[in-house]
């Protein structure tokens, strides 16, 4: 119950925000807040009330999986690295050969979103694989 | 004289006519209350309704407010009920070491000041990193699924 007060001002948060299946579990000292925020301000938002609370996530006491919820009608995404070139492999992990690039900025096809972590893309040159899907915003 | 004791009278009938018309906010708050679940708090003032408290989903906020517009002399209602997270029974799923260490290698290999290790499911982090790539690696590595992320990163 400790974790659950700790990190109560959180879970206010995520309840205020809406956030969707949204699940609260304590188990061996650790508390799991998941859910689904409607877009990244509020996901953001979240990190931010968990940043006041441990500074710095130093705690090892919580972990919140809160993933950006994708329109499935959404079929571009934007290149959202910092500044380099995309890497585009041919399979899922970074263990797979790159079989292309996708310009920072640049906006390309979403072939697949089936696993959570990669997406398989279409670059405007026709070259097709897998992108790190932190690095890719969807286009509405 | 005469005129001003009949404006006088007048106007207080007129105060009595429309007390008894709308009902007072404590008789209000005692009629919306009783037709409330338990859970919810009611508030009137000049007929305006306020709802506070955790409800378990949605519909039972809406009916909430459906009870509240009901009741007579009820003007409006601010609805602030919050919906009660799902302490979920279910045992939290955690990734496996093998698929966990492979995803934690992808999420930190544009952070090199960082070393990760996995171990039953505990990612630990060692080495350096700035205050701005900290939030995104955290991130990065919560949705893995992981048991607990051990985080000895000092902060630049």
């Amino acid at each position: 119950m400790a974790l659950q007060d700790k990190y109560k001002a959180l879970t206010d948060a995520a309840t205020a925000a809406g956030i969707s299946d949204l699940a609260v579990r304590e188990q061996d000292g650790v508390l799991y807040i998941d859910g689904t925020a409607a877009d990244g301000a509020t996901k953001d938002h979240l990190w931010d009330v968990y940043n006041q609370i441990d500074p710095n996530f130093a705690g090892g006491d919580l972990v919140l999986n809160v993933n950006v919820a994708v329109d499935a009608a959404v079929t571009q995404a934007k290149v959202i690295t910092e500044s380099s070139n995309l890497n585009i492999r041919k399979g899922p992990g970074t263990d797979q050969p790159i079989v292309g690039k996708a310009a920072h900025g640049e906006v390309i096809t979403l072939v697949n979103r089936s696993n959570d972590l990669w997406w398989l893309v279409r670059t405007n040159d026709g070259e097709e694989g897998y992108c790190y899907a932190k690095y890719l915003e969807p286009q509405a | 004289m005469k005129t001003t004791k009949l404006f006088m009278s007048a106007a207080v009938a007129a105060t009595l006519f429309f007390a008894a018309c709308s009902p007072k906010d404590g008789d209000i708050q005692t009629a919306v209350k009783a037709k409330e679940a338990a859970e919810v708090s009611v508030a009137v003032t000049k007929g305006e309704v306020t709802l506070t408290g955790e409800v378990a989903d949605e519909a039972e906020k809406a009916k909430a407010e459906t009870i509240a517009k009901a009741e007579k002399g009820v003007k409006s209602v601010v609805n602030n009920l919050t919906i009660k997270p799902v302490l979920s029974s279910a045992p939290v799923v955690i990734a496996d070491d093998s698929t966990l260490i492979k995803n934690v290698a992808d999420a930190a290999k544009d952070f090199p000041t960082v070393q990760t290790s996995v171990k039953d499911g505990v990612v630990t982090l060692k080495g350096e990193i700035s205050k701005s790539s900290l939030v995104k690696l955290m991130q990065q590595l919560s949705v893995l699924k992981p048991k607990k992320i051990d985080n000895q990163l000092t902060v630049k």
